[in-house]
C-alpha cells in the first residue's frame, strides 16, 4: 500500500461516508482563487462553465425581456428600430454561442462523464480547461462587439447584409469561431474519454444513456463545427479584405453562403437536443424507479440523429431559390429525422409504465420536456412539408418552434440535469417546494409566452419585425406578459439554488437512487473522484438501491453495515 | 385586412388567414391534416404521460412491478407507423409545393425590384410603382431581383413567398380568387426599415386592371407637375424615408426644403437648389445631409428626367416650416 | 478505472495520474490527434466546396485566371513539401529507435524545408500583390480588352463575336486560352477570351493559399518546441508521443498542399 491509500483511508474516517461538506472534497482541495484559474479538475472546470453559461443565459435573458417588451406596442415602445434589431441579434447570438451550445456538455457533461465512467478525469485535462479559456475569450469578443456598435444582423449573419452593415460584426463573428473551437476541443475530449476511459465492466450498450447522447453530440460538434468556422473566417475576409465570395457584384453567391451557414447550423440543433435527451433518459429512468424501457433504440437513436442531421440543412433554404429538387431531397430527409426523436418519446413514456413515479422537481422538468418537446416536434412536420414551409418560413410560427424545442426542450433537460446532479455537485439539496413552484411557473409562462407565437406566425405575421401591424396587438401583449411570468419562474430558480449553497440539507450520496456511478461517492466528490472503486455494471439496475430514512437518500443493498463510500 | 375571426370568407380561421388564391386552399388542407395529426399524437402522449403518472405514483412501500425493457413488436410499431404518416406528408407537401412553384403559361408578367426599404413594381409598359396591381381574372407571375441585400416577398393570404436576391431573379405566381387588398411584407431581415417594407396586391375586377394601368401610366400628361410629382414621391420609395410634414425620417423631410440652406457631413454648407435636388436623386452619396445616414439607394436609370422634374415641382409646393426635420 | 497503476509505470514521469497505462494515454493522444485532423478537414473542406461549386458555375474564370500562378515554383513548393514529410516520417521513426542526433537532424531538416515553403510562397504572393492580382474589391490588373468581334480564322469554330464582358459558360472554356491539346494547333490561337469577375479565382486562391499558409507556420511553431524537446533528450523507444502526433498533423499540411496544387495550378 502506498502512502497515497493511507490517506485516502485517514480521510474518508474523517468525514461521513455520504456528504463530505465537513472535510475535504474538491470545492476545498485547493485554496483560492488561482487554484480555481488553473486547475486541471474537470469538477472545478464543469463548475466554472456553469456559472459562465448562467452569466450568459442571464444576459440573453435580459435582452429578451427588453425585446419583448419594445414589442407591447404596434410602434416604438422603448427603443428605436436600430436598438431593436441589435436586440434579437444579440439575444440569439448570446443564448446559441455561449449558452445553448456549451450548455449541457460543458456545465453537466465535463462533471459527471468522468463519474458516470468510474475514471479520475477527462482524457486531456489541460485541452479541457483551454476550452474553458475559449470559451472566455469568445465571450470577451462577444463583449466587445456589443460595446463598439454591436450587430444587427440575425444570429444568422445573411450576406450580403452581415457583409455590408456598418455594425461591430468582425468581433461578434469572430467571438464566435473561438467558441467554436471551445467546442471542438470539448467534443473531441468527450469521444476519446468515451472510446478510452471507459472501464472494463462497461461495454457500449451499458453505457448510461446521458453519455450515449454526449456522445452524439460530441460527433456533431467535431464535424459540423470548422464548417461554421470557415463560413465565419469567409464573413471576416469579406469584409476586412474585400474577397468578394458572397458578393453579386464581384461575381460572388450570397445564397452560397447560407448553405454554409446552415451546414453547421442546423447539426448545430442537435447539439443543443442530444444531451438533453441523455438528461431526460436518466431522470425517466431515476423517478420511475424503472429500468429504461427500450435502451437500444434510444442508444440507435442519438447516433441516427447525430448522422442523419448533417443530410437536412437546406430546409432552412426552401424558399431561397435553391432547386425544386433539392428542396424534395431536404425535405424527405427532414422527416426521416423525426422519426428517430418520436422513438425516444414513446420509450420514456413506456419507462413510466408500471412504474414508482416520484414527482420530485427533476422529473417535473422531465415531464415539462415531454410536454413542450412534444409540441415543438410536431411543429417542426408543418415546417419540414415544402408546400405549409412556404407560408410559414421566416413567420413568428418558425420563432414559436425553435423556441419549444431548444427552450422547452433543452433548456428544461438542462434545469432538470442542474436539480438532479446539484446534490452531488455541491452537497446540498435546494428546496423542494419552491422546486416545484419555480417548475411550475416556468412551465405555464413559457406556454403563454410561446403559444401564441404559433397563431401570430400563421396568420401571417414575420419575424424580425419592429413595428407591426396592429391585428397582432393582442397576440404581442399575450406573449410579453407571458415572458414576465417566466423570467419570474427562472428567477425563483436562481434565487433558492444559491440560497442551497450555504442553507440547503446536506445532501447524501445517493438522494434519487439512481444505479450509476456517480452516485456511489460522497457528495460533493472528493478530488480524485472516488474514495474506492465503484460498481460500475448495469446503469439502470435500480432494484439494488434502497431507501434509507435515517440517510434521507438510497443505500447499496447489502452495504447498510458500511456506508458507501468508506474504505 | 383584420384576425381572421373579423372576417369571413373561405378558409380563414383560428390559425390562417381567409385563401384568397387558387393555390392557398390545397396548402391549408394539408396545414389543416399536419394539425390533426400533431393534435392526435399530442393528446396520446400527454394523456399517456398523465395517465402512468397518476396510476403508477410512487406509494410508500409499493415497489414498480415488475414489466419487459423492452418489446420489439411494439417497438416496430411505433416507428413505422409514424414513418408511414411522414412519409405521407412528405409526398403531399412536395406535390403541393411543385403546384406553388410551377407558374402557368399565360401568367401576366410584372418585374419586383426590392431594395432597403421599398417596393418597386414595373409593369409590361414600363409604368412603375410601389403598389402592385394585378388584373384578377388570370394567373400573375412575379420576376423579382433586389437591389442591395436578399429581401423576401411575401403574401400570407395567397400562401406565396419567395426569397429576393441580388444578382439573380426568382420567380413567385398567384391567382387571386377575388378582387380586393392583400399585405405584402419583406419577410427577410434587411436592416432598419425591415419591418415597414410594406406593400399591397390590389386585384382588380375583370376590366378594372387595363383601364388603371393607363391611367397610371400618364400621369406626366395627365396631372400638373406638383401632383405628378407627389405621385412620383408615393409610389417609388421616397415616402419612406422622407416624410412632407417636417419630421425627419430615416432622411430629411421634403417640407421647406427647397431653396433653404443646408448643412453636410463634413461641414460644408449648400443651397438646397434644383440641381442640389437632381444630384441626391441620381447621386445621393456625393452629398449626405449632416445628422442622416447614407443609405439613399440611387435612382440613376430609374426615374426620367421628366419625373425628376416633377418630384421637384412637388417639392417646391411644400412649404412651411421644417419643425427642425431639416 | 481509479485504481493504483503497476507499480513499474507509477513513477513514469509522463503517464498522468487519470489514465490507467501508458499504453492507454499513448492511445487516446493518437485518436484525440485523429480526430482533430478530422476537423481539420472539415475547415478546409468548405473552401474546397466553395472552389467546386465556383468551378462548376464559372469553369471560363478557372481556366483564364490560373495561368497568373507560376507552375514552376508551385511544383517545387510540392517537392519541397512531399520531401518535408519524408524527414518527419524519419523523425519519428528516429525518436523510436532512441536515435537523437538523427532525430534533431532530421526535425531541423523538416522545419528548414517549412522554411523554403514559405519563402516561395512569399515570392509568389509578393509578385500577385505587384500586380495588383488580388481578390475582390482590390483585383487592379489591366486585363487586356477582347475586341467584339474576333478576326475571322479560317476553320475556328470558336464562338467569334463573344464581347469582354460576357461570363458564359459553354464553348469559350472549351476553347480556353492555354493548354488544350488542340489538333488544329496550327491555326493562330484565338484571342483569349477575357471572363468578368477574374477576381473570385483569386478570392479562393488567397484564401485557400492563405489558410494553408497558417497551418504551414502553426506546424513549423509546434516542430520548433519539439525540436527544443528532442535535443534536451526527452524522446526516446519509452516515449515518442508528441514527435508522433506533430508528424500526424505535417503530413495532413502537406496532403492538404497535395490537393491545392493541381486544382489551383494545373487547370486543363
Amino acid at each position: 500500500m502506498t502512502s497515497h491509500d493511507a490517506t485516502h483511508r485517514e480521510s474518508a474516517a474523517a468525514v461521513s461516508a455520504e456528504n463530505a461538506l465537513g472535510g475535504e472534497h474538491y470545492l476545498n482541495h485547493g485554496r483560492g482563487l488561482w487554484s480555481w484559474l488553473t486547475t486541471l479538475d474537470h469538477k472545478r472546470i464543469g463548475i466554472m462553465y456553469l456559472v459562465s453559461i448562467l452569466a450568459a443565459f442571464l444576459l440573453g435573458g435580459v435582452f429578451a425581456l427588453l425585446l419583448r417588451t419594445e414589442l407591447l406596442t404596434p410602434q416604438q415602445t422603448i427603443m428605436k428600430a436600430d436598438t431593436y434589431n441589435q436586440m434579437f441579434t444579440l439575444h440569439g447570438a448570446v443564448m446559441i454561442f455561449l449558452f445553448i451550445i456549451p450548455g449541457i456538455p460543458a456545465a453537466l457533461g465535463n462533471f459527471v462523464l468522468p463519474l458516470m465512467l468510474g475514471a479520475k478525469d477527462v482524457a486531456f485535462p489541460r485541452l479541457n480547461l483551454a476550452s474553458y479559456y475559449l470559451w472566455v475569450s469568445g465571450a470577451l469578443f462577444a463583449l466587445i462587439s456589443m460595446i463598439t456598435g454591436a450587430v444587427d444582423t440575425g444570429w444568422t449573419f445573411y450576406t450580403p447584409y452581415s457583409t455590408t452593415t456598418s455594425t461591430s460584426v468582425i468581433a461578434m463573428v469572430f467571438g464566435a469561431f473561438v467558441l467554436g473551437f471551445s467546442s471542438i476541443f470539448t467534443g473531441l475530449n468527450f469521444v476519446v474519454t468515451i472510446h478510452k476511459m471507459r472501464p472494463p465492466a462497461m461495454t457500449w450498450f451499458k453505457m448510461p444513456l446521458f453519455l450515449w447522447g454526449l456522445y452524439g453530440t460530441a460527433i456533431i460538434q467535431i464535424l459540423a463545427t470548422p464548417v461554421l468556422g470557415i463560413t465565419l473566417l469567409l464573413i471576416i475576409a469579406e469584409r476586412a479584405l474585400g474577397v468578394g465570395i458572397f458578393d453579386p457584384a464581384l461575381g460572388g453567391d450570397p445564397v452560397l453562403f447560407q448553405h454554409f451557414f446552415w451546414f453547421y447550423s442546423h447539426p448545430a440543433v442537435y447539439i443543443m437536443i442530444l444531451p438533453a435527451m441523455g438528461v431526460i433518459s436518466e431522470l425517466m429512468a431515476t423517478f420511475s424507479r424503472k429500468r429504461i424501457f427500450g435502451y437500444a433504440a434510444i442508444a440507435g437513436s442519438s447516433i441516427a440523429i447525430a448522422v442523419i442531421s448533417f443530410l437536412v440543412w437546406g430546409h432552412h433554404m426552401f424558399v431561397s431559390g435553391q432547386s425544386n429538387l433539392a428542396g424534395m431531397i431536404f425535405s424527405f430527409l427532414t422527416f426521416l429525422v423525426a422519426i428517430p426523436s418520436a422513438i425516444k418519446v414513446f420509450n420514456w413514456i413506456a419507462t413510466m409504465y408500471k412504474g414508482s413515479v416520484w414527482l420530485a422537481t427533476p422529473m417535473l422538468y422531465a415531464l415539462s420536456f415531454l410536454f413542450l418537446f412534444g409540441i415543438g416536434g410536431l411543429t417542426g412536420l408543418f415546417l419540414g412539408a415544402l408546400a405549409t414551409d412556404v407560408h410559414l418560413h421566416d413567420t413568428y410560427f418558425v420563432v414559436a418552434h425553435f423556441h419549444y424545442v431548444m427552450f422547452g426542450g433543452t433548456v428544461m433537460g438542462f434545469l432538470g440535469g442542474l436539480h438532479y446532479w446539484w446534490p452531488k455537485m455541491f452537497g446540498r439539496m435546494y428546496s423542494e417546494r419552491w422546486g416545484r413552484i419555480a417548475a411550475l411557473l416556468i412551465f405555464v409562462g413559457f406556454n403563454v409566452t410561446f403559444f401564441a407565437q404559433f397563431v401570430m406566425g400563421s396568420q401571417g405575421m414575420p419575424r424580425r419585425y419592429y413595428n407591426y401591424l396592429p391585428e397582432f396587438t393582442t397576440y404581442h401583449v399575450i406573449s410579453t406578459l407571458g415572458s414576465y411570468l417566466l423570467a419570474a419562474g427562472l428567477l425563483i430558480v436562481l434565487i433558492y439554488l444559491i440560497h442551497s449553497l450555504t442553507k440547503g440539507q446536506p445532501a447524501p450520496a445517493n438522494p434519487w437512487g439512481a444505479a450509476t456511478a456517480e452516485w456511489q461517492t460522497p457528495s460533493p466528490p472528493p478530488h480524485d473522484n472516488f474514495l474506492r472503486d465503484p460498481v460500475v455494471d448495469d446503469p439502470y439496475d435500480l432494484e439494488r438501491w434502497r431507501w434509507d430514512a435515517e440517510l434521507a437518500g438510497y443505500r447499496l443493498e447489502g452495504a447498510a453495515a458500511r456506508p458507501a463510500g468508506a474504505v | 385586412m383584420g384576425p381572421s375571426w373579423i372576417q369571413g370568407g373561405g378558409g380563414g380561421g383560428f390559425w390562417l388567414p381567409p385563401a384568397a388564391s387558387t393555390g392557398a386552399g390545397p396548402v391549408d388542407t394539408l396545414f389543416y391534416f399536419i394539425l390533426a395529426i400533431s393534435v392526435i399524437f399530442f393528446a396520446l402522449i400527454v394523456g399517456l404521460m398523465i395517465l402512468f403518472v397518476v396510476r403508477y405514483r410512487r406509494r410508500a412501500g409499493r415497489d414498480p412491478e415488475r414489466s419487459p425493457a423492452h418489446n420489439t413488436p411494439l417497438e416496430i410499431t411505433w416507428s413505422v407507423i409514424p414513418l408511414a404518416i411522414v412519409i405521407g406528408i412528405f409526398a403531399w407537401g412536395f406535390k403541393v409545393f411543385m403546384d406553388l412553384a410551377t407558374p402557368p403559361a399565360n401568367a401576366y408578367e410584372v418585374q419586383v425590384t426590392a431594395q432597403k426599404w421599398s417596393w418597386l413594381y414595373t409593369y409590361p409598359n414600363g409604368h412603375v410603382e410601389n403598389v402592385l396591381h394585378v388584373p384578377g381574372d388570370r394567373p400573375v407571375k412575379l420576376v423579382m431581383t433586389s437591389e442591395d441585400v436578399i429581401h423576401s416577398f411575401f403574401v400570407p393570404a395567397f400562401r406565396v413567398k419567395r426569397d429576393v436576391v441580388p444578382g439573380r431573379y426568382s420567380t413567385l405566381w398567384f391567382a387571386a380568387l377575388e378582387p380586393g387588398e392583400y399585405q405584402v411584407y419583406c419577410t427577410e431581415y434587411c436592416g432598419t426599415g425591415h419591418s415597414d417594407m410594406l406593400s399591397k396586391v390590389v386585384v382588380h375586377p375583370p376590366g378594372g386592371f387595363e383601364k388603371w394601368l393607363e391611367d397610371a401610366s400618364n400621369i406626366l400628361n395627365t396631372l400638373p407637375p406638383a401632383e405628378a410629382g407627389e405621385r412620383l414621391y408615393r409610389t417609388r420609395g421616397c415616402v419612406q424615408c422622407h416624410s412632407m410634414d417636417g419630421a425627419a425620417g430615416i432622411g430629411p423631410t421634403f417640407r421647406g426644403l427647397v431653396g433653404t440652406r443646408r448643412a453636410m457631413r463634413g461641414g460644408a454648407l449648400v443651397i438646397a437648389d434644383e440641381n442640389y435636388i437632381r444630384e441626391s436623386i441620381l447621386e445621393p452619396q456625393a452629398q449626405v445631409v449632416a445628422g442622416f445616414e447614407p443609405v439613399m439607394p440611387t435612382y440613376k436609370g430609374r426615374l426620367k428626367d421628366e419625373e425628376i422634374t416633377a418630384l421637384i415641382a412637388f417639392m417646391k409646393s411644400l412649404k412651411g416650416e421644417n419643425k427642425g426635420g431639416q | 478505472m481509479s485504481h493504483t497503476p503497476p507499480h513499474g509505470e507509477a513513477h513514469d514521469p509522463h503517464l498522468a495520474h487519470h489514465f490507467p497505462d501508458a499504453t492507454t494515454q499513448f492511445e487516446a493522444g493518437k485518436l484525440g490527434m485523429w480526430i482533430f485532423l478530422a476537423t481539420e478537414i472539415l475547415l478546409f473542406g468548405g473552401l474546397f466546396c466553395a472552389y467546386a461549386v465556383y468551378r462548376a458555375n464559372h469553369p471560363e474564370i478557372f481556366m483564364y485566371a490560373h495561368q497568373f500562378l507560376d507552375k514552376v515554383l508551385g511544383g517545387i513548393n510540392t517537392a519541397v513539401l512531399i520531401i518535408s514529410s519524408l524527414t518527419m516520417a524519419w523523425a519519428v521513426r528516429a525518436a523510436q529507435l532512441g536515435h537523437q542526433r538523427a532525430l534533431t537532424r532530421l526535425l531541423a531538416a523538416t522545419i528548414a524545408m517549412g522554411f523554403v515553403f514559405l519563402g516561395i510562397k512569399y515570392v509568389e504572393y509578393e509578385h500577385k500583390w505587384k500586380e495588383g492580382l488580388l481578390p475582390g474589391t482590390h483585383f487592379n490588373y489591366p486585363l487586356p480588352e477582347v475586341p467584339a468581334a474576333a478576326p475571322p480564322v479560317a476553320a475556328d469554330p470558336a464562338p467569334v463575336g463573344v464581347p469582354a464582358g460576357d461570363a458564359s459558360t459553354i464553348a469559350p472554356a472549351a476553347r480556353g486560352p492555354a493548354g488544350l491539346a488542340d489538333p488544329a494547333a496550327a491555326r493562330p490561337p484565338a484571342p483569349p477570351v477575357v471572363p468578368r469577375n477574374v477576381q473570385i479565382f483569386f478570392g479562393i486562391y488567397f484564401t485557400m493559399t492563405g489558410l494553408h499558409g497558417l497551418h504551414v507556420i502553426a506546424g513549423m511553431i509546434t516542430l520548433m518546441w519539439i525540436l527544443r524537446r528532442a535535443r534536451r533528450g526527452e524522446f526516446g523507444p519509452r516515449y515518442f508521443t508528441p514527435v508522433d502526433l506533430a508528424g500526424l498533423y505535417w503530413h495532413l499540411v502537406d496532403l492538404i498542399w497535395i490537393y491545392l496544387f493541381p486544382l489551383l495550378y494545373l487547370i486543363h
